[in-house]
């Protein structure tokens, strides 16, 4: 038998290395089974997970496990009875969130010790680069790419083979492959958990993109950000140095290639590639003007090519299980799978994989459990702050680069935040704009100033001084943001402000001509009542509100004075009988 | 003496050699020195960007402009705890704002602001990668989820106490 503590960031936010010490100390000398950890399983929402495997068969999953549960799972592994853990177990419909999915990027995450070569090894780690050493041209691997249809990840959806056939055919003393893990987006966490949890398999598909385009030189951009993903990322480094699958004469081939990391210290543009290029030379993160593309002069001006974390995580299977195995899932324009972070008012949230095709309403609900505390769905953010608020009645819509952007949202990196009717969608846009007036690098005027006047009229709308014709002038400056921007942050700014428009146009006008905001968000907007039907007279409002601003008679309807309430929101919070309530 | 007339004493330029002369001689790796002299000074003071410049043949300015362009670099000291606050996407959703106010209300400090008693500092940070347990914090690399603003003062008055045993 053997115990696995679940390690990925979130589980450790959520206290696994409590779980795990607790766990170590209960152990004895004596004891048979062991205890070992894995990266990030995906289920963020139960976390801290601790598996139960006896030989390779998963046989009991705990969930939401507390440090002073650590005696009970040891004396009940001791005893060989696990019906004592029974409290813990997962329920049959959290199993479903896994059952659902199909995992290829992510098919080690959560299985395996990340900390461990040959954990990797023994689930066919490594396999793909000795067979395209071996067996296949750098020729022949861009085909089997170009057959999967592996498209990159990062965003864009750019056809990898492509770029990779580009910085092949492009002459260079030196080539370089970089890797983009450079995750900015906010609610987007799949690339970290790769990296985290299996990090064995970027380093092999970087190695066989590293072989397909001639590169001898591999470089990882990693957010500061991530701690544990850069430590776990250097230990695979130097245990794939010490087996020989990094360095000179990789499988006895004439293949040479070293890899390193690269920190970088906290800028979203930097994901935008040739501002990645200038980042890891030493610069501030400015894009370049394209062409020359990186594949003709990139880093240090040498032919280089640059894909995100997800992309090289299906490389590997790809080159083992074939390109048409890959390609066999999806739709038309779009292949494979596709990882999502589910998040926002979720009630199962955490990493999605799941074949390009399936509907945006399959994920959300039926993977996602749809929306918490019983609250109605709103909208889903899909993208970050490049893509778009998508409503309800776009829930059918498939997952697929062309049929998402058509919406006006993107696929993007696979952000997927979903928000309840009490997000206020003005506000939502003005949170985005507020991100990307202070990413913007300030190399073009209509990103660095159009932004700021955006934000400016957006927070305007919030405080109820919006005026008529102020979405007309939002949709002006995105137009000219969309044109007069270099590169992708630029000219993808706009699009959480238009697609609020498109889907949400009644809520800005609500807040512009009514000065109402309907979600009851905007403190401008709107005014807390107490309910005298509803209201028995408990008090509980009238204690705690910080200005005094609630009189009344005890078990007599209360009320509120307006004049000298705060609209803190403390008695709506409270009340039991949903009595005081904004308005 | 620092060269920008604040009269400090200035910093203890030595303990950055070994960095500079382990990566000093590639420009490129101007990202990796400031990182390294941010972990020995605890921010980025004057004296040293200058020091950097002469060291790697380059100019104050353009160290200076890498400096004040990644969000990751300080220019002025901290205190002894840091407080990311995390303003992504999920923990917007789920309240991050109210946070903030209990925080910046508790400590009578803004973001970017540090306590009178040099204990706490506060940072909005874009995306702490942990959104699943929204609305999050991290202080001094531990991350602490699920916050309401009375948790979240909570938190900060059981290190003040943790501070001054």
């Amino acid at each position: 038998m053997k115990i696995v503590v679940g390690q990925g960031s979130c589980g450790i936010a959520a206290g696994a290395e409590q779980v795990y010490n607790s766990i170590s100390a209960a152990m004895a000398d004596s004891d048979s089974f062991t205890l070992g950890i894995t990266g990030c399983i995906g289920m963020c929402y139960l976390e801290p997970i601790v598996d139960i495997y006896d030989g390779d068969a998963l046989v009991k999953r705990l969930v939401r496990v507390a440090a002073k549960d650590g005696e009970v799972i040891v004396s009940a592994v001791r005893s060989g009875d696990l019906s004592a853990l029974s409290a813990l177990e997962i329920s049959e419909e959290d199993e479903q969130f896994l059952g659902l999915q199909t995992r290829i990027a992510l098919r080690n995450c959560g299985l395996i010790d990340p900390n461990d070569i040959e954990a990797y090894i023994a689930r066919g780690g490594y396999e793909a680069i000795k067979k395209a050493l071996s067996d296949m041209s750098p020729e022949g691997v861009i085909e089997e790419i170009k057959v999967s249809g592996l498209a990159g990840r990062g965003g864009a959806g750019f056809p990898t083979w492509f770029k990779w056939n580009a910085a092949r055919s492009n002459a260079g003393e030196k080539k370089y492959l970089i890797c983009n893990a450079d995750e900015g987006d906010p609610g987007a966490f799949m690339d970290r958990a790769v990296i985290e949890s299996d990090p064995h398999n970027l380093i092999e598909g970087m190695l066989i993109g590293a072989y397909a385009i001639g590169a001898s030189e591999a470089v990882v951009y990693v957010r500061a950000e991530y701690p544990l993903a850069i430590t776990r990322l250097e230990e695979a480094i130097k245990q794939a140095e010490k087996k020989g699958y990094l360095g000179d004469n990789i499988f006895g081939s004439d293949f040479s290639c070293r890899m390193r990391i690269k920190a970088g210290a906290g800028a979203f543009v930097c994901g935008e590639e040739t501002a990645l290029i200038e980042s890891l030379e030493g610069k501030r993160g400015m894009p370049r003007l394209k062409p020359p593309f990186p594949a003709q002069r990139g880093y240090n001006d040498m032919p280089s090519n640059i894909n995100n974390v997800e992309t090289f995580a299906n490389v590997a299977w790809i080159i083992l299980n074939g390109g048409a195995a890959f390609s066999a899932m999806g739709t038309e324009n779009s292949k494979g799978t596709k990882v999502f972070a589910l998040t926002g008012k979720i009630k199962r949230g955490g990493l999605v994989e799941v074949p390009m095709g399936k509907t945006l309403r399959h994920v959300i609900f039926d993977i996602g459990g749809g929306v918490r505390n019983g609250r109605s769905f709103k909208a889903v953010q899909m993208g970050g702050p490049s893509g778009g608020c998508l409503p309800e009645s776009l829930l059918d819509t498939v997952i697929d680069y062309k049929i998402l952007g058509a919406t006006g949202a993107i696929m993007g990196s696979g952000g997927m935040v979903v928000m309840d009717d009490r997000t206020c969608m003005v506000n939502m846009a003005r949170f985005f704009l507020d991100f990307t007036t202070k990413e913007s690098c300030g190399k073009c005027v209509h990103c660095r100033i159009g932004t700021k006047r955006m934000y400016e009229v957006l927070t305007r709308i919030t405080e109820g001084k919006g005026k008529e014709g102020d979405i007309e002038l939002l949709e002006e400056l995105c137009m000219g943001i969309k044109d007069g921007a270099l590169c992708g942050l630029g000219q993808t700014a706009p699009n959480p402000v238009l697609t609020a428009i498109r889907y949400f146009r009644d809520e800005y006008e609500a807040h512009i001509n009514d000065k109402k905001c309907p979600a009851h968000q905007c403190t401008a907007l709107i005014s807390y009542e107490i309910d005298k039907e509803k209201c028995v007279g408990c008090s509980l409002c009238a204690r705690n509100c910080p200005v005094g601003a609630i009189k009344g008679v005890v078990k007599q309807p209360y009320t509120i004075d307006n004049a000298a309430c705060i609209k803190c929101g403390k008695c709506a919070s409270l009340c039991r009988f949903g009595a005081a309530r904004a308005v | 003496m620092c060269k920008c007339n604040c009269s400090s004493a200035g910093s203890d330029l030595k303990l950055l050699d070994g960095v500079l002369e382990s990566y000093g001689g590639d420009k490129g790796n101007l990202i990796t020195v400031l990182q390294k002299a941010q972990e020995i000074y605890g921010y980025i003071p004057t004296d040293v960007v200058y020091y950097i410049a002469e060291k790697m043949g380059s100019t104050p300015a353009k160290v200076m402009g890498v400096a004040t362009f990644y969000t990751q670099f300080r220019l002025k000291p901290i205190g002894k705890y840091l407080i990311m606050l995390c303003k992504g996407t999920a923990c917007h959703v789920n309240g991050s704002g109210e946070i903030e106010k209990a925080i910046c209300k508790h400590l009578n400090i803004e973001d970017g602001g540090t306590t009178d008693d040099g204990l706490f500092s506060l940072k909005n940070v874009a995306c702490l990668g942990c959104c699943s347990l929204s609305p999050v914090m991290m202080i001094n690399g531990v991350a602490y989820g699920s916050l309401t603003p009375d948790k979240a003062v909570g938190i900060l008055e059981d290190l003040k106490k943790e501070a001054a045993e």
